[in-house]
């Protein structure tokens, strides 16, 4: 084992979600371990800033590729252009807050596409094309939410974490055997666009709820990605690690 | 429906097991890597590639891989 068991020194990553809160700081922190990264998201501009700002490393240039991945063609793309992967960050997620009464079937549909769909779909044509090597390591940013507990509101994006922690322990059951390790972390809420739909005063009513007394920065679930991917967590799999500040204790 | 093809098609089920293992008279339950979640993955695969159902009993009675092409044939 290499001196540092948490270095990613070798490794390629690929990332979706790059563009975003928790995806940007993930490729940053991958790629300060060592990984060459292969960052996809459907911002592309953003995505070609991300790329911009990585430092460079000794195993290969960082990719990006510009994909919707609700797009079965544009998915496809993705995988081919992808090289041989020793760790896939499947992060890609949309949120919005509804009254479980006011749920609308299009509104369903679309987060179900992006959260739990196109996660799985990636997930199965990587291994199907045998994209993930020996010894790789799938993570998948779940949430706190539906696997820990619920709030109001939130029952689509709940509905969809579910999903994404019943698939990540499957395909850990399936592929162990194969020596391809699969985990997610859990996060509460993480300073990002994505709790945009909050008010301040819902935040700070939630932030009591929290015994750390604040949310996550990216960096706080980053971490706990690059764990997961390093060889530090070889025995790890099938786990949902929880980085919710303390959040679900009460 | 081609053996070539189906040879081909069984070997990418296994990852471990040299692709040079896989003949039309290979004993598959012998391989050292084959196993009852390869098994899965190959009822799963004849079922997509070629559109027939087998069951387990299917997988038990063939021998080698020309049987096992053999019965998805004849179900075909």
């Amino acid at each position: 084992m290499n001196e540092n068991p948490f270095t990613l020194e070798g490794k390629t990553i690929l990332i979706t979600g790059g563009a975003g809160g928790i995806g940007s700081e993930v490729a940053k922190v991958c790629a300060q371990s060592g990984a060459r990264v292969v960052l996809t998201d459907i911002r592309e501009d953003v995505l070609q800033e991300v790329l911009a700002s990585l430092p460079a490393v000794g195993c290969g240039e960082h990719l990006a590729v510009k994909a919707d991945l609700t797009r079965a063609e544009e998915l496809q793309a993705l995988v081919d252009a992808c090289p041989a992967l020793d760790g896939f960050v499947c992060n890609a997620g949309v949120m919005k807050l509804t009254l479980t009464q006011f749920i609308t079937e299009e509104e369903l549909t679309r987060i179900q596409r992006i959260n739990l769909n196109a996660p799985i779909l990636l997930t199965r044509t990587l291994l199907k094309k045998k994209k993930i090597s020996k010894g790789g390591s799938i993570v998948f940013t779940a949430s706190a939410a539906g696997v820990y507990r619920v709030s109001l509101g939130n029952a689509i994006y709940a509905t969809t974490k579910c999903g994404i922690d019943a698939f990540m322990r499957t395909v850990a059951l399936e592929f162990g055997p194969k020596g391809i390790r699969c985990n997610s972390v859990n996060p509460g809420m993480v300073e990002t666009a994505l709790i945009g739909g909050f008010t301040e005063e819902e935040k700070a009513r939630e932030m009591q709820n929290y015994p750390l007394r604040r949310f996550a920065k990216p960096l706080d679930i980053a971490l706990g990605i690059v764990y997961l991917l390093s060889d530090a967590s070889s025995f790890v799999t099938g786990t949902a690690l929880k980085i919710d500040g303390g959040m679900t204790l009460s | 429906m081609n053996l070539e093809e189906f040879i081909q098609n069984f070997a990418e089920q296994f990852d471990d097991t040299d692709a040079s293992e896989f003949k039309a008279g290979t004993v598959f339950h012998e391989l050292p890597e084959y196993s009852s979640l390869i098994a899965l993955s190959i009822i799963a695969m004849i079922d997509e590639e070629y559109d027939v159902t087998l069951k387990g009993d299917d997988m038990k009675s063939a021998v080698t891989i020309e049987d096992l092409f053999n019965i998805v044939k004849s179900k075909q």
